[in-house]
């Protein structure tokens, strides 16, 4: 539904306000849902087309039931796109709805400038729904089973990319046709003979020799990747024997990660970055006398913290308001670092007014990791009251472990490295000469989930057809994991 | 409005079903589920559906946290341990789906193949009737439905503008038309009297009582999805029986003996005082350990059976749970005296896992 005229004058006036700021977004358009059109958008991630398929209907189930029961309320969703899109809550109050606008165009900012953000596809909306209709077109051919246990499968390695391939040339993309094209050399070409002469034209020795140098070769064309390979899903389009509508499939879900990859690279940041700016906006210039309680109200929830986890919107407002401060009164550089008197820096102040400029640059350059890892100081983590958890066996709890500022920012950085996901890689596609797929997970201390890294290999399984191979730490003993198309084994390195 | 997340939401519940009909007989075993039931919904807790992916093991993890507290101090309870279980698997997180008594009823007809009831006599005669009961934005125009059109209307009006109070003139367009649509039920016409009865002398322990809890609500929403109005009562008896409420029937503790046949009098009478056999389909379950006082009472009671009881109900089901004393003699004496009477059936609960088997043979025979 489009706005109201009530609301489309609250939009121009907010977007007015944060073209003041010097906020650059694209075009946004704002649509009203209630809250079941709201969670059927946030089942689908934002798009209102999306494939066929039962987890966003689970999703659908889990929201509905968490809105029903109270226990949380989405308040608005925005879709990196061109025009950008949004979506307000319509049972929201005015007050609200100028928060979340404000929100918007903090986001809408960052998707337009973030480095990380400048190859996703800004025409994603329509991607998405020639996604869906290819998909339907599939399942109407081959059956919707076939094609749902299919999505299920890709669905469980879709997070096996590489987060930075965008934006390095590695190598050149294999086409189509260099792919295994399945019928054509399967058998030996026959020289066309009479019947009589057949044995000498094509004498049954060599034709069998042949036959047997093309099986060959074609265990050797699952070639190796030359170095390990962290797209897994790239080399399983580009290797393994699939059928041209489960390779089309596998492709489509690989570029929607990718699509989805810097949000969650810069969740911190995007979240923070918006944060920023809806407190600015809303404080400096829209909210109204009658309207601060409920903004108080609102903004606290949306930064309130929890002992268990990074609340991203809270910890990337304060980070960025630390660095609008330190840039404000010059806390930064040579001079200020080797500074040694704790009260000479507390009170630093140079005057030097570089803060906005700095968190502009700041939005358009980092992504978590560096974010984190260059401007998070000493002082902001204990300000922050920042600490590690860990399990305590003896305690059947998670208990605070550390409040060490480098251990805080390490652990901080780990759970940040590669979207917190493990690093896996293809090592080998013709392992032990067999054909066989050796994936190897970089283990950097902690131990995968054995039942599910099972489960996942069966599926990867299902796809590469011969045998696959896990190499990875099980409680400090290297072991590799293999499933053979039928049964499950293990052994220790 | 039709949502499009409704096709995958309508799949995601499909799966889940297969989920409860798979886990079906667990279910059946396990009281849990009878404290779930709500007016028409019973949530139910299955194993997590999920896709499996390469990730890390959470116990290993910890992570970064914000707030007050020193070293050691706890922030969150490990929810994986949940379960109970020993052994160095995690527990499976549970999700709870909410799914309806007619549908599990449903399920438990397919997975135990149970028949469709078949009401005696002149009863069969189904009624369809066309209930207009849902609202679509497509029909004819004799069916529109003007409260609701107009409401859409206003809104739309409203909203745009359009609306002036001055001139409070609302025109429908196309997309605000509501209509009616109907929906044909067939509804048998027929009514179902379940009694339950249940020994509750003193050798009958906790655990017996709670294999008959749970036998009789398998029983009871398999049969009321069969019939329309269903009444059930409830009888215990001891050396003597009589009536009493639901919640009674599961709690009441007598001790005493044991005379079964005042059971089955009591049931006779109830009969014979309320209830028209031309309009009713009665239902008698009994549940014992068969521990009776005397050999001349359970020669009363087959004779009761036998003379009045059995003519008149659709089925009668004895039920004998194990006690903690053994098992008594009522059961055999039963099978051997009335083996042929067709609907009478029997069935012997040693444990909770033969609930599953029991309930198949008790409504194996869609009397």
């Amino acid at each position: 539904m489009n706005l109201p005229p009530e609301l489309k004058r609250i939009q121009e006036e907010i977007e007015g306000y944060a073209r003041d700021y010097g906020l650059d977004f694209c075009e946004t358009i704002f649509e009203i849902l209630d809250f079941k059109q709201l969670n059927e958008v946030a089942s689908f991630m934002g798009f209102p087309n999306r494939f066929p398929h039962w987890r966003f209907g689970m999703e659908y189930e889990r929201l509905s039931k968490s809105y029903a029961y109270g226990l949380h309320k989405i308040y608005e969703m925005v879709i990196n796109n061109d025009p950008c899109y949004a979506y307000l809550l319509q049972c929201n109050n005015y007050v609200d709805q100028k928060i979340v606008m404000a929100h918007v165009y903090g986001h809408g900012d960052f998707f337009k400038n973030n480095f990380w953000f400048s190859k996703t596809n800004r025409k994603m909306m329509d991607e998405m729904a020639n996604h869906a209709t290819k998909v339907r077109k599939y399942i109407d051919k081959y059956g919707y089973n076939e094609v749902e246990e299919f999505i299920d499968i890709c669905l469980s390695i879709d997070d096996l990319i590489d987060r930075h391939a965008p934006f390095i040339e590695r190598r050149g993309r294999k086409v189509a046709s260099d792919l295994l094209d399945p019928e054509a050399e399967q058998t030996v070409k026959k020289i066309k003979s009479k019947d009589y002469m057949e044995e000498f034209i094509n004498p049954p020795d060599f034709m069998e020799l042949q036959q047997r140098k093309i099986e060959e070769d074609k265990l050797k064309k699952r070639g190796y990747p030359e170095a390990p390979e962290k797209d897994v899903v790239l080399f399983l389009i580009e290797n393994a024997p699939l059928e041209n509508w489960q390779r089309e499939i596998l492709e489509l879900i690989r570029e929607e990660s990718y699509y989805f990859a810097p949000q969650g690279q810069t969740k911190i940041m995007n979240e923070g970055w918006a944060t920023y700016w809806h407190s600015k906006i809303m404080t400096q210039r829209a909210l109204r006398d009658s309207e601060l309680i409920d903004y108080a109200d609102h903004h606290s929830g949306t930064v309130a913290t929890q002992p268990t986890r990074i609340n991203p919107y809270k910890l990337g407002l304060e980070l960025f308001k630390d660095i609008e401060d330190r840039w404000n009164r010059g806390k930064f550089g040579k001079e200020y670092e080797e500074c040694d008197n704790i009260e000479t820096k507390k009170s630093w102040d140079k005057d030097l007014g570089l803060g906005r400029e700095k968190i502009f640059e700041v939005r358009k350059i980092y992504n978590d990791v560096t974010f984190i890892d260059t401007f998070m100081t000493e002082e902001f983590c204990e300000e922050q009251k920042l600490f590690v958890y860990k399990y305590s066996p003896e305690q059947e709890a998670y208990v605070i472990s550390d409040r060490d500022f480098r251990k805080v920012k390490q652990q901080l950085l780990f759970s940040l490295t590669n979207f917190g996901q493990p690093f896996i890689f293809v090592k080998e596609s013709n392992y032990e000469n067999r054909g066989e797929l050796y994936l190897y997970h970089r283990h950097e201390g902690i131990d995968l989930k054995v039942d599910y890294g099972k489960e996942t290999l069966r599926n990867i399984q299902t796809i590469w057809t011969r045998p696959v191979y896990l190499e990875t730490v099980v409680e400090g003993r290297g072991k590799i994991f293999k499933f053979d198309g039928e049964k499950h084994s293990e052994r220790n390195l | 409005m039709a949502l499009k997340i409704e096709q995958d939401h309508n799949r995601f519940r499909q799966i889940v079903r297969g989920k409860i009909k798979a886990n079906l007989k667990k279910y059946i075993s396990h009281e849990e589920l009878i404290g779930r039931k709500g007016k028409d919904l019973i949530s139910i807790p299955i194993p997590q559906i999920d896709i499996p992916t390469f990730r890390f093991a959470p116990r290993s993890q910890g992570g970064v946290g914000q707030g007050d507290g020193d070293s050691g101090t706890p922030i969150a309870v490990d929810e994986d341990e949940g379960s109970g279980e020993a052994g160095n698997l995690p527990g499976e997180h549970l999700l709870e789906v909410d799914i309806t008594l007619e549908e599990l009823a449903q399920i438990l007809g397919e997975e135990l193949e149970l028949p469709k009831i078949e009401p005696k006599g002149h009863q069969k005669i189904q009624t369809e009737k066309d209930k207009y009961a849902a609202i679509h934005r497509s029909g004819p125009e004799s069916l529109r439905h003007f409260k609701r059109t107009y409401k859409e209307a206003l809104k739309r009006q409203i909203t745009s503008g359009a609306y002036s109070l001055k001139n409070p003139l609302i025109l429908p367009i196309r997309e605000d038309k509501r209509y009616l649509s109907w929906k044909t039920k067939p509804t048998p016409e027929c009514n179902g009297l379940i009694v339950y009865m249940m020994d509750v002398s003193g050798s009958m322990g906790d655990e017996q009582k709670e294999i008959v809890r749970i036998e009789t609500f398998w029983i009871d929403t398999w049969l009321r999805s069969q019939y329309k109005g269903l009444v059930t009562r409830y009888i215990v008896h001891d050396a003597t029986a009589k009536e009493v409420n639901e919640e009674m029937f599961y709690h009441i503790r007598e001790s005493g003996g044991t005379m079964i046949s005042s059971a089955y009098h009591f049931f006779n009478k109830m009969i014979d005082e309320e209830y028209d056999l031309g309009q009713w389909n009665i239902y008698g379950f009994h549940f014992s350990d068969g521990d009776n006082w005397s050999g001349g009472d359970t020669d009363k009671c087959i004779s009761l059976l036998q003379k009045e009881l059995l003519p008149k109900v659709n089925l009668f089901c004895y039920g004998q749970v194990e006690s903690t004393y053994g098992s008594g003699e009522f059961i055999r004496e039963l099978e051997d005296e009335l083996d042929s009477a067709e609907n009478l059936i029997t069935s012997k609960i040693e444990s909770k896992d033969d609930i599953y088997n029991s309930i198949k043979q008790f409504l194996g025979k869609g009397k």
